[in-house]
């Protein structure tokens, strides 16, 4: 095995150019318990902890430009009003010691299902910019996921950050676990309103092969929302509104049975993380909330 | 192979020979003679093996001992001062919080972090800067004790 680290972003591109399969490293957090248990042996490992850009941010006025390597207890810290559903899936994250090193980056290369950030970049919007030697891309959220544990990156390919939409509304995350810390998810479900679009997103986890958005559900709720004028009145939903959003969501899972949870037990989790996260949500958008629920 | 060096509690070390796979962990405790931080898991899930990297609370098992390469790093060793308990420690003994030990490094690590940050800290943020931190004897409550009493004793030093 060999052990690279380029002190800078072209030098890690290179380097992933010359070797595509090396193992990035980012906080470890996946990738040192694969090599621990012994479930992987790569030929070389591309430490990114000397590229200082990979861990900063920056707010710009339509997003944040999220570097690959910023752990999760910074996001929790310093990007809550800015990246709510991010910040609260950040926080749903194992645990401190975790937080400090694990983040999106890494959570994007590993692209598990149960991935907590996942369902937040979906319901928010975000593109991952993924960078060669070739050249850089941004890749559409939605496109992002291509199977179970599979993504778009092609082999010579990082992901360099990724742009979040800011929030514009209130954002929900929840996420149902067997006990309260360190808990993968059974599954998981990301919410936004983006008042400005009169829209609202979804993001569903651990229900599916991959993070998916609820589709018909949001559509759904973006025409039942306009036609009763609920926007601009900030009235309440009715009931059966939000239930056929939470059924419409339920439905947009297919989900497996295994070791965390059935698939029934799945689909009836996420009706009711789907229904809870948007009235919380909408209750928060009533009482004139801009960004945090 | 290869060589990686760092500062361990304020002394420049290094090792030779480091497989590229090899943890930060491993090296502290096989080829350091450091084996305060304890190995359990291996997989980020009990905290045993906590300890402070460039200052932030990490699992030694997940770091590899090449990211550590000129990095600052401080284990349960380092805790205490010329010979005496820190006064974490001092805590943790005279509240009852140790039974077995095997948790007690990571505990140590995680709580002192925790005070110098913050003298006041409430019940939740007590658990929450331990929720990383399994015990499998005590059943936490003498652990929380401790560390209240550990907050209550630096309040009183200062
Ligand atoms: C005890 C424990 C509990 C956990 N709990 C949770 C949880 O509750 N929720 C959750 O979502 N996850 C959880 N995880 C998994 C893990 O912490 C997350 O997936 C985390 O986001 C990984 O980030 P990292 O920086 O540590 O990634 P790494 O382990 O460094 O990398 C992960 C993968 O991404 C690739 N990669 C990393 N950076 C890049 C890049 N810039 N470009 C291309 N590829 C890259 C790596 O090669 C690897 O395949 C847990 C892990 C542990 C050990
Ligand atoms: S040995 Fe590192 S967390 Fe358990
Ligand atoms: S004292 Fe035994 S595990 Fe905590």
């Amino acid at each position: 095995m060999e052990f690279l680290r380029p002190g800078c972003w072209e030098e890690a591109l290179a380097a992933k150019a010359e070797h595509p399969a090396a193992v990035p490293l980012a906080g470890g957090t996946d990738v040192m318990v694969e090599i621990n248990l012994g479930h992987r042996r790569p030929g070389h490992l591309l430490d990114l902890g000397r590229i200082g850009e990979l861990s900063e941010w920056e707010v710009g006025e339509r997003e944040v430009r999220l570097g690959a390597c910023v752990p999760y207890a910074r996001i929790v810290g310093e990007l809550g009003r800015e990246l709510p559903a991010l910040a609260l899936a950040s926080r749903a994250v194992a645990s401190p010691q975790i937080r400090n090193r694990g983040g999106v980056g890494g959570n994007l290369g590993t692209a598990s299902p149960a991935g907590d950030a996942h369902p937040a970049l979906l319901a928010a919007g975000a593109e991952v910019e993924v960078e060669s030697v070739r050249g850089a891309r941004r890749i559409p959220i939605d496109e992002f996921y291509t199977g179970v544990k599979r993504n778009a990156l092609r082999p010579d390919e990082l992901i360099k950050r990724v742009h979040v939409v800011r929030a514009t509304g209130p954002q929900q995350f929840s996420k149902v676990g067997t006990r309260n810390a360190m808990v993968i998810a059974v599954c998981s479900f990301g919410l936004a309103l983006h008042p400005g679009s009169r829209t609202v997103r979804t993001g569903i986890g651990s229900a599916a092969p991959t993070p998916r958005r609820a589709a018909e559900a949001e559509a759904f709720l973006a025409g039942a929302l306009a036609e009763a004028g609920l926007w601009e009145s900030r009235r309440a939903v009715p009931p059966s509104v939000a239930k056929r959003f939470a059924a419409l969501a339920a439905g947009a899972c297919s989900p497996i049975d295994d070791v965390r949870g059935t698939a029934g037990h799945r689909r009836h989790a996420v009706g009711v993380m789907a229904r809870r996260t948007f009235l919380w949500a909408w209750e928060a958008y009533r009482n004139g909330a801009e960004g945090a629920a | 192979m290869m060589r990686v060096g760092f500062t361990v509690n304020g002394v420049r070390r290094t090792a030779d020979g480091v497989w590229e796979g090899e943890s930060l962990l491993y090296v502290l405790r096989e080829r350091m003679g450091l084996p305060g931080s304890k190995n359990a898991c291996e997989q980020g899930e009990c905290g045993s093996c906590t300890v402070r990297l460039d200052g932030v609370p990490v699992c030694a098992c997940l770091i590899a001992a090449g990211q550590a390469q000129d990095r600052e790093v401080r284990t349960v060793e380092g805790l205490a001062e010329g010979g005496e308990p820190a006064s974490v420690q001092r805590a943790f003994l005279d509240a009852g919080a140790v039974q077995c030990g095997f948790c007690t490094p990571g505990l140590l690590v995680a709580a002192d972090e925790l005070l110098e940050r913050d003298t006041a800290p409430s019940d939740a943020d007590i658990r929450e800067a331990l929720s990383g931190n399994l015990c499998r004897c005590t059943g936490y409550e003498k652990i929380m004790d401790a560390v209240r009493l550990a907050a209550a004793r630096r309040r009183e030093a200062v």
